[in-house]
């Protein structure tokens, strides 16, 4: 049986009188990529925030191996063992692309600092296809170079759990192509990953298990295959489609 | 005791017109404008001119007093601030040069002002008599200047609340971007609201040289105050400024009668630190749970 | 090091050593003007320590400056003269604690606003204590000559230098830099941003308090409202934006021209003070953004000299 690296366990998150994630449960072990999938509003990037700790669960543990994490400082979490990336590309524009990753491997879960921190950050930088390009501003970057340059930095914090939250949005078919090859060799490498996301090519290929929300509560969970093809997922998409 | 209660709800209805035109000005427009109070004191040196060369009363003067600050504050901000909004990369940046940027607007009025008017006193006797309310006597020009500035405060608020115009500019509070996606011409709103704002403070301005004295360099005492105020009843909340502006105006006065007229702004630092550490989303804000 | 930095570290201390030699050429006005760059140099070196990378503004120089000539004033007469900056410093960076852990958590208006009041509020605090106890302003007489002023600020000028250049080099200063960038990622790459903007925040604040406890002597008397004058946060900021807070030397490139412009302007047209300020401040937002540093480097850039 493997390993449980991450515990979800009825997580409720209120904004004012909104209930935006509504007791959610679920594990993930190591080594296994896990999707978020639903449609928009259904409160997956608010799960994501309270992992990674942008603000805290109204009710709920989330435990990261064993330890509780819920309500403690982002960076406290980023300390522990989870890695992000941004919804909307943040990186750090006055500074180089390596210097960025570096940023990663400075404070994060295992620490490095100088010629050890640049030289993990070149291979990550190698890792994710920009060896090539390290030294220069970031603002000359075409967008996936700066999604890889973001995936760089989150991967240098050598994290239990990486959290990528909708990475490849935006992406063009080429680029999309790509983006899934990367994540797939990720994948490959062992990693632990959330991965919350709308591209059902991306989920199909990627997840090894998928919770599918609706409305803030967990309406499937599942592999792929089985939760597309459950009749309430079905209708919370199409009911969503019907709404916008 | 009763006394200091009316005397602070006299003087809380006059920030509360000041703090609601810097309000305006960044919840709004987004520009914090440290120039705030120097607005404030040109609208009380016009008044005191009006008032001294040709008796003319100061809230005649309020009829040429607020339209002169609304479109001198409209072109401040198309000339100086938009320039400033467009090359700005993010929110912060823009922060900083607004913020630097009315410093120096702050400063030159300053010297603008000291130069054409002297660095001496300014009052004038209008309205001096006393009134009695409640068995206290107090300033006739207080209690005017209170009615006003109530009156004012009112209009604004209706103005927001009911008119297409008010809710493009609540809008723009709320999402500048969603704003835009509904048709809303962000930046002419923008100057709408820098330059209404203005207006609305240079009117504090005139109304409170009746009862105050005003010199060139006390501006930076009232932005201060007013930003006190708006940081107190939470950014865009119309009711909170007024809550928070009336709650100054009484502790300000308890102090003053109290413990000692030169702790005027401890006190308000005091109420600031308390709102910073307990309710920095303001007084009604929405705290998320 | 690299050979570069030992060139820069050498050059850097000959800089001092001939500066330092001035007394001998003149103590008269000279000195008298170069007392005040030394002062400058220090306040807004240590000031662009923390507001360069964070661009929080700060405009509490004036308080900690003032916390430090008070230090001077009262303790000069029991106390050891050496212990007198010591005490400043503590005093300095624990009030910079206190105002930093209230204020840094939130955006920067409330800092500037918080910041630019805390003068006014403790020089208020200051002179109702003294009404109460019926005293005045006081005087500091000393055997302390200009010329030993001079030269505790040219040592304090470069201790916070190696101080700046140490944290440059350092976690700390790289996450100071990160914040600056995006405050949002630097919590998710696990820094602890509070804590780092507290703790730089208290270095420039125990600065400003050792300078005023050095400059009191010079003084001779001091009250709550010269001691607290809140122009001195403002000519600090505009020294260091003047002068550019990309590089350690750039604020001393800001206070050199603005203290002999400032001193010209006070003496032809001393009303017109408060004009040249303003008029400073947008020079520095409209003309050179990034000051001195930032027009060097795009003129760099321009001719294509040095590379990067």
């Amino acid at each position: 049986m493997a390993r449980v690296v991450l515990e979800v366990r009825n997580v409720t998150k209120r904004f004012g009188g909104l209930v935006a994630v509504n007791d959610m449960s679920f594990d993930v072990t190591q080594h296994e990529v896990l999707g978020i999938i639903g449609p928009n509003g259904s409160g997956k990037s608010t799960m994501i925030n309270m992992i990674s700790g942008t603000f805290p669960p109204s009710a709920g543990v989330i435990r990261l191996n064993g330890q509780d994490v819920a309500g403690k400082p982002a960076h406290r979490i980023a300390q522990m063992g989870v890695a992000r990336t941004f919804q909307l590309v943040r990186l750090l524009p006055e500074l180089t692309v390596i210097e960025n990753v570096v940023a990663g491997a400075a404070f994060g879960h295992r620490r490095r600092w100088k010629g050890e921190a640049e030289r993990y950050a070149q291979t990550l930088l190698d890792r994710v296809g920009l060896g090539g390009v390290m030294n220069v501003p970031v603002s000359s970057l075409t967008y996936i170079n700066t999604k890889r340059v973001e995936l760089a930095r989150a991967l240098a914090c050598e994290p239990e759990v990486l959290l990528l939250d909708e990475w490849l949005a935006g992406l063009n078919p080429t680029e999309l192509q790509t983006g899934i090859d990367l994540i797939r060799s990720l994948r490959e490498d062992g990693r632990t990953v959330i991965l919350v996301e709308h591209v059902m090519d991306a989920i199909r290929s990627l997840c090894d298990r998928c919770v599918v929300m609706s409305s803030g509560c967990k309406i499937a969970e599942g592999t792929p295959a089985d939760v597309l093809s459950d009749a309430e997922v079905i209708r919370a998409y199409l009911g969503a489609d019907e709404d916008a | 005791m009763f006394f200091i209660l009316i005397t602070g709800l006299l003087l809380g209805g006059t920030y509360a017109l000041i703090a609601m035109g810097l309000n305006l000005q960044y919840g709004v427009a987004r520009i914090m404008n440290l120039a705030n109070g120097e607005m404030l004191v040109a609208g009380g040196f016009a008044a005191f001119w009006v008032y001294t060369a040709g008796q003319v009363s100061p809230i005649a003067a309020l009829i040429v007093v607020a339209p002169v600050a609304f479109v001198v504050n409209w072109l401040i901000y198309r000339i100086m601030l938009r320039p400033l909004v467009k090359r700005a990369k993010s929110r912060g940046a823009l922060e900083v040069d607004s913020i630097l940027a009315t410093f120096g607007l702050s400063f030159a009025l300053v010297g603008i002002m000291s130069w054409m008017f002297g660095g001496g006193y300014f009052n004038y006797s209008y309205l001096a008599q006393r009134v009695d309310i409640f068995g206290s006597s107090y300033g006739q020009n207080r209690v005017v200047a209170f009615a006003i500035a109530s009156l004012i405060a009112a209009g604004l608020w209706l103005w927001l609340s009911y008119t297409r115009a008010g809710l493009n500019m609540r809008a723009v509070a709320v999402s500048p971007d969603s704003a835009r996606l509904v048709g809303i011409d962000v930046t002419a709103v923008s100057a709408l609201a820098f330059g209404l704002g203005g207006a609305v403070t240079a009117t504090g301005g005139a109304l409170i040289s009746m009862f105050f004295t005003l010199d060139a360099s006390v501006g930076v005492l009232f932005t201060m105050k007013a930003l006190i105020i708006v940081i107190m009843g939470g950014v865009g909340d119309i009711r909170g400024t007024i809550v928070a502006a009336l709650i100054l105006g009484i502790a300000e006065t308890f102090v003053a009668r109290i413990i000692d007229p030169g702790l005027t702004l401890a006190a308000a630092y005091v109420l600031f630190l308390g709102v910073l550490l307990f309710r920095p989303q303001g007084l009604f804000g929405k705290q998320p749970t | 090091m690299s050979a570069r930095e030992i060139r820069n570290l050498i050059l850097s201390a000959m800089a001092f050593g001939v500066v330092a030699l001035l007394p001998f050429y003149d103590t008269g006005y000279i000195l008298s003007i170069a007392t005040t760059m030394a002062m400058f140099t220090v306040l807004a070196t240590s000031w662009a320590l923390f507001s360069g990378p964070t661009h929080y503004i700060s405009l509490a120089t004036a308080a900690f400056f003032g916390l430090g000539t008070f230090v001077t004033g009262y303790g000069f007469q029991t106390m050891p003269y050496w212990s007198l900056p010591l005490i400043a410093g503590v005093l300095g960076a624990g009030l910079a604690g206190l105002v930093g852990m209230v204020t840094l958590r939130l955006s920067g208006v409330y800092f500037v606003i918080f910041t630019l009041g805390l003068a006014e509020l403790v020089r208020q605090l200051v002179t109702w204590v003294q009404n109460r106890t019926g005293q005045r302003g006081m005087y500091v007489l000393t055997s302390i000559t200009e010329r030993d002023i001079y030269w505790q600020l040219l040592g304090m000028a470069a201790l916070v230098f190696l101080v700046g250049w140490l944290i440059g080099r350092s976690r700390l200063g790289f996450a100071l830099r990160i914040i600056g960038n995006d405050e949002t990622v630097a919590k998710h790459s696990g820094i602890n941003t509070a804590l780092a903007k507290v703790l730089l925040f208290m270095v420039s604040g125990a600065a400003a308090a050792i300078v005023g406890a050095m400059l009191a002597p010079r003084y001779i008397y001091i009250e709550p409202s010269t001691a607290f004058a809140p122009i001195l946060s403002f000519q600090v900021v505009i020294m260091a934006l003047l002068g550019g807070t990309g590089r350690l030397w750039g604020p001393v490139a800001g206070v050199i021209p603005f203290t002999l412009l400032w001193e010209f302007i006070s003496r032809h047209a001393p009303n017109q003070t408060l004009l040249l300020l303003g008029l400073a401040f947008l020079l520095i937002v409209y003309v050179l953004p990034g000051g001195v540093v930032g027009l060097q480097a795009r003129l760099k850039h321009r001719f294509g000299q040095g590379g990067h």
